[in-house]
């Protein structure tokens, strides 16, 4: 009685989130695909199958191919950034000290904070105006006043611009994840090859960053994810101009299926999120399964 | 000789080090010394371009932020936010913690395959969903109020908590309610009675870090909602406050402020906790 009773109760307990989750996941993931192939359309309720129609009006698309070119552009120069910063913020941050606490609060910030908040603190920093960077080049006269850069207006420096600002964003993360790493390191291995004479460096690069990189996988993977299909800083600073020329693959998803009503083809753009995010997952299983095994 | 070699070498590292922590510093945090200064300052030192943006060319004004409480729907949405919160923390809870439990001592092995698959549709995006979930949200009544983002929410922090929980529920021995169920507890009645009041911790965990994650949301609130007194502060701030190309600078920064520094500070006391759920098995 009461085992019977027991096999029914572990199902009753995480059904219903389980329910929700697909409901709300994996029933919008299939109907992305769906879309993809068929024709909907904002106000039309009809739904015919077209095939890769979709598909093959976005990739006739210039902007559609710029999107992708600079989908992958911004994700990995910022992820190369973010995990040379990471690592030099993680190794002077493993160490006590006084006020390490403030310290680490303040450099957690840009991450802890609502991330639209904070690029459009941004800005108006970047301001076509008013910005300080430009007062400070203009004051130390690297600049000209009136041939300051318009940082977010020209596109070669509204690029920069918003991977910049997106590694400022996603840099707590990453050192945080990788001080985590630090602090599971048994400390007696470097004290025992300081002992047999290896320097700082040869410790560095012989022990302790391959003793890191199962810890740093994660940042990588996660970090790679969460900017492959973000929008945010995007939609804030440029709203993918000038020109559509920070456009990425979410943002134009979000003008062209929502903002222009145009459904299908706003799926079938993001749909091409699904490779890399299919990558990710297998790499993260696989990691997972060796950490069960050993 | 070498005792001065050694310590001025050792001298030269923690200055170095200072110097690294002190650039870092700057350039992280320096936004949020931007939008402070900002805030205070009178309309006319923001806009002169001959002034020293850095110091306060003429004395401190509140106007913004009478501006931003008295004139705008800035309290509205603050007020927005934390009812979104309240509620998809509740959501959260009443269906993650059971949910957690169960995976954690209910279901065996396979439990484990179906914790770490509920943890990776933590990764699939909003920006691949927002598009059907649009229809779905019109097709429940809900385009257009916080209840859209309010049902949504959920596929994401149910995910995170249950997975955060998995590990919190599998450190309690299993013997504690083993010895209560000989007691003539059932299973059900020692997860109640038992578990939830010494788990409390990892609840209080769960339950902050839903509400950070509501109230730092962009995409879903920006897609489903399109009316100013609806919006949440995340989006209500950096899409709302900018009245046509007018940006009111000095409001906008202390609405930043405002809405950043307590979310930033409750999240920040829970960090550690967030980033261990992304780090199981990777470090032991």
């Amino acid at each position: 009685m009461t085992s019977g009773r027991q096999r029914w109760l572990g199902p009753a307990m995480f059904l219903p989130a389980v329910v929700y989750v697909i409901a709300l996941v994996g029933v919008p993931f299939v109907l992305a695909f769906l879309y993809s192939v068929g024709d909907v359309k904002v106000g039309s309720l009809g739904y015919h199958f077209v095939g890769l129609k979709n598909f093959a009006s976005v990739l006739r698309n210039p902007t559609f191919l710029r999107a992708l070119r600079n989908s992958f552009l911004f994700t990995i120069s910022s992820q190369v950034l973010v995990l040379i910063g990471a690592n030099v913020l993680a190794l002077v941050l493993k160490d006590a000290f006084r006020g390490r606490r403030l310290l680490r609060f303040l450099i957690l910030l840009p991450w802890v904070a609502p991330v639209s908040i904070g690029s459009i603190g941004w800005k108006w920093i970047l301001d076509s105006l008013y910005s300080v960077i430009n007062w400070v080049l203009v004051r130390f006269h690297l600049v000209k006043p009136f041939s300051a850069p318009m940082w977010l207006g020209e596109p070669k420096l509204a690029m920069i611009s918003v991977i910049l600002v997106h590694t400022w964003h996603m840099l707590p993360f990453a050192t945080v994840i990788i001080l985590a790493g630090w602090t599971a390191i048994p400390r007696d291995i470097p004290e025992a090859a300081a002992v047999d004479g290896a320097g700082f460096f040869r410790r560095l690069f012989q022990i302790q960053i391959p003793m890191m990189l199962p810890i740093m996988n994660v940042a990588v993977l996660f970090g790679a994810i969460f900017t492959f299909t973000d929008m945010t800083v995007i939609y804030i600073l440029t709203r993918g101009g000038p020109y559509d020329t920070t456009q990425v693959l979410p943002s134009m998803a979000f003008f062209t299926g929502i903002l222009g009503g145009d459904l299908a083809e706003g799926a079938a753009i993001s749909i091409f999120l699904v490779p890399l995010l299919v990558l990710v997952a297998w790499l993260m299983l696989r990691t997972a399964h060796r950490s069960e095994i050993a | 000789m070498m005792a001065v070699g050694m310590r001025a070498r050792r001298l030269g590292g923690r200055m170095l080090h200072w110097m690294v922590l002190a650039t870092f510093c700057t350039l992280l945090a320096f936004p949020f010394y931007w939008m402070l200064i900002t805030s205070f300052k009178s309309t006319r030192d923001l806009y002169d371009l001959k002034n020293n943006p850095f110091i306060f060319n003429e004395s401190p004004t509140l106007e913004h932020l009478r501006l931003l409480f008295r004139e705008t729907l800035f309290l509205r949405w603050l007020g927005n936010t934390a009812f979104a919160g309240l509620v998809v923390v509740v959501i959260t809870l009443v269906l993650a913690v059971p949910a957690a439990y169960a995976l954690a001592r209910l279901t065996g092995r396979w439990g484990g395959r179906v914790g770490i698959g509920i943890f990776l549709t933590y990764l699939v995006p909003p920006t691949l969903l927002f598009i059907p979930l649009s229809r779905i949200v019109a097709w429940l009544g809900l385009q257009d109020t916080l209840w859209a983002v309010i049902v949504v929410y959920p596929s994401f922090t149910i995910p995170f908590s249950t997975w955060l929980l998995m590990g919190f529920f599998k450190s309690i021995p299993a013997e504690l309610e083993d010895a209560a169920m000989v007691d003539g507890l059932t299973r059900f009645q020692a997860f109640l009675k038992l578990v939830i009041p010494i788990s409390v911790s990892g609840i209080l965990t769960v339950v902050i870090f839903t509400f950070t994650l509501v109230s730092q949301e962009f995409v879903y609130a920006l897609t489903f909602i399109s009316s100013a007194a609806h919006q949440t502060v995340g989006v209500g701030v950096p899409v709302y406050l900018v009245r046509g190309d007018v940006y009111y600078w000095g409001s906008l920064m202390a609405a930043c402020l405002v809405a950043s520094l307590p979310i930033a500070v409750l999240y920040n006391l829970f960090l550690d906790r967030f980033i261990a759920g992304f780090t199981v098995g990777s470090v032991k």
